[in-house]
């Protein structure tokens, strides 16, 4: 006890020293106004913090050791709830559906956003989360998509319908190309890399003022429906969707209608997501993370196994930045600053890294929870960093950790027993 | 071409280069000594930069006129504390992390650095900030010159330039020749042999912190009372500058950091003032990515042979 008094003291007394200068002295102008309580405060929080933090931490220790045992019952106890995960899904989309009718205009738009958060948290998932590759840089695949169909129609008319799939494609191409060179390297290279990357579009975009119109961004039109387009009178001899269908006209139908296509694409995104996380190539993408030279003498080869999670994750990113062109009708360089990317990695991050369901509560957490607490406004950032942190200290895996897909011998569980043969035992 | 043009260009391309190197040096020990990027070191130099200005402001406010006495003692204030920060970094967010997976140190890193920089916009508010000029004064050669045919230094040019070279003297002094270096030295090469045979392994990984986040304090200070104004977000793309010269200098070597700084520094210089400055930013990271992509060893460094 006297040891841990000690070093709570010690603790507390860096805390005093760290905080006094920079929250005890505000600088103003050429000047100095002093805060003296905050400094006492911060570090009094920090002082008292710390007793429970330390129990936390040496709890979770010795349960992380003995977790092994946990699992094994939980697991046996699975396939009496698979009828849980089934209901699950058609609630989760029972709810989706009904979403915009119970939201007003703002919070449906709030939603959409959400909704394209969860897109591009998906992405950044198979890259970060499955195959273990820190992509610092991930913005700049969701400005290629969103560029591409603001450019795209500013220049050649281009529909949003053919600039979906040219935006993902394209933004999949910027990925390869950037992707191919680096990943060949050491694995922290690639993080700086694409972050370089991601600034090197920005300022691109921020700066070909000719071709992009600079900081000034350049808009782009809502998506039609068939031919059918979603305003009041339609331009050029084109047919309103109201008219079409006799109904009467209602600004709320864009915005449903653009919720529900985003619903859709990120089902099938979920879906695919599943069903590739289950393939061969999902299996290497996550034995290559865990260990890559134990990968490579089985021959795999870890250029073309990563390039394909980078690629695929920078088409998803592409698709999102499409729909994020179409949702806000104008795109400028300020969408895509480094903060966006840390954004999108704090989603993957603070969803459990690989998980999946992970991703869609954070993305929505983290995109509605800020909508409706903006008196902290101020604080989110910081939440957001403290939160990642965290994490890695927690779980640095990822959720899931002990969930893989396992082959279980059928005669073992009828028996009772847990499958003792194919357990992941780490 | 201008030949003065060309050589003021050398000039400020120098200067540049050695607060790049000053802070390269922070990137290359860590990433020698434990093989990870320190996202969060472009913070550290931020912090730094924000505690030049409350030092000179408290001296103001003691009334310390002394212009030696307020440079040193800001200095060793700021050097002081900064290291505080890194060493608390390191100790908070990387330590834990020694034995877990290979992201996680570096998501750690990120979101130390979100930390930090939402932590000084809280506190001290996001405008702009500034320091008064201390040092003002000129070098002019040739000094009896009339039209724009010189070269000009800035006492305080010449003072970053001469301090960049002493403070990295020093480094190298204590890396090579003390007890202390030669710890460095030893768990850079075999952190586990170096353990077994009495090197406080974990001591020495934070000294390596400390004297980082100390580099990156005298380039804190040195920039911001040359440039005079600095916000919350400088310490992003200071970071990211100061990488690229690490790994342009080979990353690992101290001597391969500071030729890195001078090359980046010199490079971006005569691309601002020859062909864009628009894009110099543009031209930096490309230099990064094209260097990381066909010699990622740097001018200096070994190639890094992986063991099982």
């Amino acid at each position: 006890m006297g040891h841990s008094w000690r070093t709570a003291c010690w603790v507390g007394l860096v805390a005093l020293l760290l905080f006094v200068p920079i929250t005890g002295l505000v600088l103003s102008g050429y000047g100095l106004q002093l805060h003296w309580q905050r400094p006492l405060w911060l570090a009094g929080a920090v002082f008292l913090g710390y007793w429970p933090f330390v129990w936390l931490w040496n709890r979770w220790r010795s349960g992380s050791q003995s977790s092994s045992r946990t699992a094994q019952s939980g697991h046996a106890a699975r396939p009496g709830r698979a009828w849980q995960r089934p209901l699950g899904i058609a609630l989760a989309l029972l709810l989706a559906l009904l979403l915009p009718f119970l939201l007003g205009k703002y919070g449906l738009g709030v939603v959409t956003l959400a909704l394209i958060y969860i897109l591009l948290g998906l992405g950044l998932n198979i890259v970060v989360g499955l195959a273990g590759l820190l992509d610092l840089g991930f913005v700049a695949f969701y400005a290629v998509g969103a560029y591409t169909y603001a450019l795209g129609y500013h220049y050649f008319h281009m529909s949003f319908w053919l600039a979906l799939p040219l935006g993902a494609l394209l933004a999949a191409c910027f990925g390869m190309v950037l992707g191919f060179p680096v990943l060949r390297l050491h694995g922290d290279y690639l993080a700086i890399v694409t972050l370089g990357f991601g600034e090197i579009i920005r300022l691109i975009l921020n700066n070909w003022v000719s071709l992009t119109g600079g900081p000034n961004g350049v808009s782009a039109p809502f998506p039609t429906l068939f031919g059918l387009e979603f305003s009041r009178r339609a331009k050029q001899g084109g047919v309103p969707l109201h008219e079409f269908l006799g109904i009467d006209y209602s600004a709320d139908h864009r915005a449903i209608f653009l919720y529900l296509l985003l619903v859709l694409v990120v089902c099938t995104m979920i879906y695919i997501l599943v069903r590739l996380k289950r393939m061969p190539i999902g299996r290497t993408w996550e034995a290559l993370r865990e260990n890559e030279i134990a990968c490579r003498s089985l021959g795999i080869n870890h250029v073309t196994v990563k390039l394909s999670a980078f690629g695929l994750g920078a088409l998803v990113g592409g698709l999102g930045g499409v729909f994020f062109a179409a949702l806000q009708g104008f795109v400028n360089p300020t969408s895509f600053t480094f903060f966006e990317s840390a954004h999108i990695l704090a989603i993957v991050v603070l969803g459990g890294m690989g998980s999946t369901t992970g991703v869609i509560v954070a993305a929505l957490f983290l995109t509605v929870l800020p909508e409706m607490l903006r008196d902290f406004a101020d604080y989110r950032v910081l939440t957001v960093g403290i939160a990642m942190v965290l994490m890695m200290l927690w779980r640095p895996r990822g959720l899931r950790q002990r969930r893989r897909p396992v082959f279980q011998i059928p005669t073992a569980v009828a028996s009772g027993q847990a499958g003792v043969g194919g357990r992941d035992d780490r | 071409m201008d030949l003065y043009i060309l050589a003021q260009q050398w000039v400020n391309g120098l200067v540049l280069g050695s607060t790049y190197g000053l802070i390269a040096v922070g990137y290359t020990m860590v990433y020698g000594i434990i093989g990870m990027i320190n996202f969060a070191h472009g913070e550290i130099y931020m912090i730094a930069a924000y505690l030049t200005a409350i030092f000179l402001a408290l001296f103001g406010l003691l009334g310390i006129q002394s212009l030696p006495v307020v440079l040193l003692g800001v200095l060793l204030l700021t050097v002081f504390f900064t290291a505080l920060y890194g060493w608390s970094v390191e100790r908070v967010a990387y330590r834990p992390l020694r034995h877990s997976t290979r992201l996680a140190p570096l998501i750690s890193a990120i979101g130390i650095s979100l930390i930090l920089q939402n932590y000084i916009r809280i506190s001290q508010g996001a405008r702009n900030q500034g320091v008064p000029p201390l040092l003002d004064g000129v070098f002019r050669f040739p000094s009896d010159s009339l039209d724009q045919r010189f070269i000009q230094i800035t006492y305080l040019q010449s003072l970053i330039v001469v301090v960049a070279l002493l403070s990295m003297a020093l480094l190298t002094w204590i890396i090579q020749r003390t007890a202390l270096g030669r710890a460095c030295r030893a768990t850079q090469q075999d952190r586990v042999m170096a353990n077994l045979l009495g090197v406080h392994t974990d001591r020495v990984i934070s000294l390596v912190f400390v004297m980082g986040a100390a580099m990156a304090a005298v380039a804190g200070l040195l920039v911001t009372l040359n440039y005079g104004s600095f916000d919350f977000y400088v310490g992003f793309l200071m970071g990211i500058k100061a990488f690229t010269a690490a790994v342009l200098g080979g990353i690992g070597s101290l001597p391969g950091a500071m030729l890195g700084g001078v090359v980046l520094g010199l490079a971006e210089s005569f691309f601002a003032g020859f062909v864009n400055s628009d894009y110099k930013d543009v031209f930096a990271f490309s230099i990064l990515i094209l260097f990381l992509v066909f010699r990622p060893n740097g001018l200096l460094g070994v190639p890094e042979v992986e063991k099982v």
